[in-house]
């Protein structure tokens, strides 16, 4: 008898994510689907607002990543005012994003996961989280929120809050690196380096102590998405799209993000919000691919600073061409953390960053456009269609966490496949979805909510739609 | 001109006797907030925030349109004058669509400021979610409808100071918009000049500079107030 196993909202706090199995007849899983039950609808309601808006109303779309969405939103604007923009915004953009990929990737890391790693992850939930991080190695803990906080510092330095800065325009940026930021920022940059090398090197020790989980955490081959630099480096905010397959082979190359749709497909599914993306050449649900940091680590050619780059080839050996467990995209973070850091220490000393040439002037050139950037998360598409006095007619977003849908329901399942047995949920079972789940660090607003402890509730459903089973993470 | 004695808040103001309640208290260090208000315009009493009790009166009165008397006794600061004041925020909130985060004037809007600083800290009323046009077929500049509260200093600015007479209001109560020439777009409307005056003189984020993004319109009146004293004292202070 096929049944389904379903994780579902017990009581329906907000950003509660709701997971369902389905078994068949003789109880093995055969399907998983995490679903997004919220609905925000802002391609909708950005429709009617003027394009220079954009920026400051996208950024609102998460209070985690907004960076991410600013960042892409004025791209977008750039490509329809056809400008280029001063080369000072084009660096002071990027020491942002820099800032953003750290502060986003600490917050995962230390806050998020690390209590799964160095507590155990069937250790008990009131105590899994950085609070009972804190009480087993404050050093860690706190190095880790300091790590988070310099991240945020640059944000701040540059946008003037953490959260939601506007800062971002079409044609450049509002303001310059001040100096006195400037000099607070290089002086925290030995630290930052410190804290992430420490974290890699426990992160390493600790790989072998996870061998089950990097065997069933989403190990499954797919195709990987970022950007890449004209020659191939890791990028985070310029050049081109880049798809590589699980052998490590690429696939398509150097795509312009305005030619995203000749590529880039979207399903949408009825039990979710969520739109899920895939590699058109390949089809749904075939063309299945995977944003983020292990992305961008599997499909770029090198990252271009030296300790980054020597990490880069330490990583390569936990794959065959490409690296397929997802449980790896924490340690692709932690790379990615210290190539961002080795960025800001190569380009801190750039007078360019005080400069006062930041905005490129200029009407609407264009009807339409796509800016790209990477998110902390994977590759953010902003595509908007205007009218000749820049009105917005049309909008599509591409988010990274949609373009993981499919991974996710994948890693959901594999998991399952090995704890569920016959129809009773298995003890042990939702942590290690939980933790196969944030592996990807979804940006839903469930991923950060209470600390690590992840609402999750899972329920088995059976072959005629009969609930069989239902577990929930406390509340 | 005669000098009138008359208290406000209990202390006793000297006043010339063509000067409003509102310039008498200014005068006197007391501030009665106002919107529709600005220095330099005709007052019109439109918005009712300067609203204040005069003994020997059941009705309140607009500091801005009353003229000063003898002896008269003002109240500006009552309980009953700020409950109504938080009140009629409180439907200009509800009558359009504020949303501050995502507003161009965020931080800097004369709304904004007066709701924080009367206490006004939600909103009792069902908004109406206007979901007006917004036009930026002028090429300098924007109007959005959902964030007007008809104050009209625009129409004011533009007919008094600029004298191009572009703005004017249509409709009535919920219907009624500011309009550019015979209600075409602005950037068709002929008489405008694009001085940027009623730009200047708007409080909310309605009238921006074209460009502007979320927080990022902060209004100059100092331009507006040295055209003003330009031409009626003829001085030219910078
Ligand atoms: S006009 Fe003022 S009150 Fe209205 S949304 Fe903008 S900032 Fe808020
Ligand atoms: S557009 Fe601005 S100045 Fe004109 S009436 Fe509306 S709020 Fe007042
Ligand atoms: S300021 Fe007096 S009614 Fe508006």
């Amino acid at each position: 008898m096929a049944q389904r196993i379903e994780i579902d909202p017990v009581t329906r706090i907000e950003g509660h994510a709701k997971i369902t199995i389905q078994l068949d007849d003789s109880g093995n899983v055969t399907d998983a689907h995490f679903h997004v039950t919220e609905f925000r609808g802002f391609e909708r309601f950005c429709e009617g607002r003027p394009l220079w808006e954009m920026a400051g109303i996208t950024a609102r779309i998460c209070g985690i990543c907004p960076v991410s969405h600013l960042l892409a939103s004025a791209k977008a604007g750039d490509a329809i005012l056809a400008v280029d923009i001063p080369p000072a915004a084009d660096q002071l953009r990027r020491l942002m994003n820099l800032g953003q990929i750290v502060q986003s990737h600490a917050l995962s890391f230390f806050h998020l996961s690390a209590p799964d790693f160095l507590l155990g992850m069937d250790s008990p939930p009131a105590t899994r989280n950085v609070f009972g991080l804190m009480a087993s190695d404050p050093d860690l803990a706190r190095a880790g929120i300091r790590l988070r906080q310099f991240g945020q510092e640059i944000i701040e330095c540059l946008g003037g809050k953490k959260i939601h800065p506007a800062w971002a325009v079409p044609g450049g940026v509002r303001s310059a690196l001040p100096e006195a930021c400037r000099q607070k920022i290089k002086s925290k940059l030995p630290e930052a380096r410190a804290t992430t090398l420490t974290a890699l090197s426990l992160f390493k020790k600790l790989i072998k102590q996870f061998k089950a989980e990097a065997q069933i955490f989403g190990n499954f081959p797919s195709l990987f998405m970022g950007l890449v630099g004209p020659d191939g480096s890791w990028e985070h905010y310029g050049g081109n799209l880049r798809f590589v397959d699980s052998g490590g082979n690429v696939i398509a190359d150097q795509i312009p993000a305005a030619r995203y749709r000749e590529y880039i497909g979207e399903a949408s599914e009825a039990q979710s919000y969520l739109k899920s993306p895939y590699y058109r050449p390949l089809g749904y649900p075939e063309g299945i691919y995977r944003v983020g940091p292990l992305a961008r680590l599997n499909i770029c050619s090198q990252i271009g600073t030296p300790l980054a780059d020597l990490e880069l080839s330490h990583f390569r050996e936990c794959g065959n061409g490409s690296v397929t467990s997802s449980f790896f995209y924490h340690y692709a973070r932690l790379i990615e953390i210290l190539a961002a850091v080795e960025k800001i220490e190569a380009m801190i000393d750039n007078p360019e960053l005080g400069s006062e040439w930041l905005r490129a002037d200029a009407g609407i050139n264009k009807l339409e456009g796509v800016g790209v950037s990477e998110a902390p998360r994977g590759t953010l598409l902003h595509h908007y269609q205007v009218d000749a006095n820049g009105m917005v007619q049309k909008v599509n977003l591409i988010i990274a966490t949609g373009q993981n849908n499919l991974a996710m329901n994948r890693t959901v399942a594999q998991i399952a496949r090995h704890y569920v047995h016959g129809s009773k949920i298995q003890e042990g079972m939702l942590n290690r979805v939980e933790a196969g789940i944030r592996a990807f660090d979804p940006c839903l607003s469930c991923s950060t909510h209470a600390y690590g402890k992840m609402p999750l509730a899972i329920a088995l459903i059976g072959p005629r739609g009969e609930l069989v089973d239902t577990a929930s993470t406390p509340v | 001109m005669a000098a009138k004695t008359l208290t406000i808040d209990g202390k006793m103001v000297g006043a010339h006797e063509d000067q409003t309640i509102l310039e008498a208290a200014r005068d006197a260090g007391i501030k009665i907030p106002t919107l529709c208000h600005l220095e330099g315009l005709s007052d019109l009493g439109a918005c009712r925030l300067c609203l204040v009790e005069v003994k020997g009166s059941n009705r309140l009165q607009p500091a801005c349109a009353i003229k000063v008397a003898e002896g008269m006794e003002v109240q500006t600061h009552s309980e009953r004058l700020q409950k109504y004041r938080r009140m009629i925020l409180e439907l200009l909130f509800a009558e359009r669509n504020h949303v501050c985060a995502v507003c161009v004037s965020n931080g800097h809007c004369e709304l904004q400021n007066l709701a924080i600083e009367l206490g006004m800290d939600h909103v009792r009323f069902d908004y109406r979610f206007s979901g007006f046009d917004v036009d930026i077929t002028h090429n300098r500049y924007g109007l959005d409808h959902n964030r007007c509260i008809l104050c009209t200093r625009c129409v004011r600015v533009c007919n008094e100071v600029e004298g191009a007479h572009t703005w004017d209001v249509a409709g009535r109560g919920a219907d009624a918009r500011v309009i550019t020439d015979l209600k075409q777009p602005w950037g068709e409307a002929d008489s405008c000049t694009a001085c940027g005056k009623c730009v200047m003189a708007c409080p909310t984020g309605a009238l921006f500079y074209k460009g502007s993004t979320v927080a990022e319109m902060e209004r100059d009146r100092t331009r507006l107030e040295f055209i003003v004293t330009a031409r009626e004292k003829k001085q030219w202070i910078v």
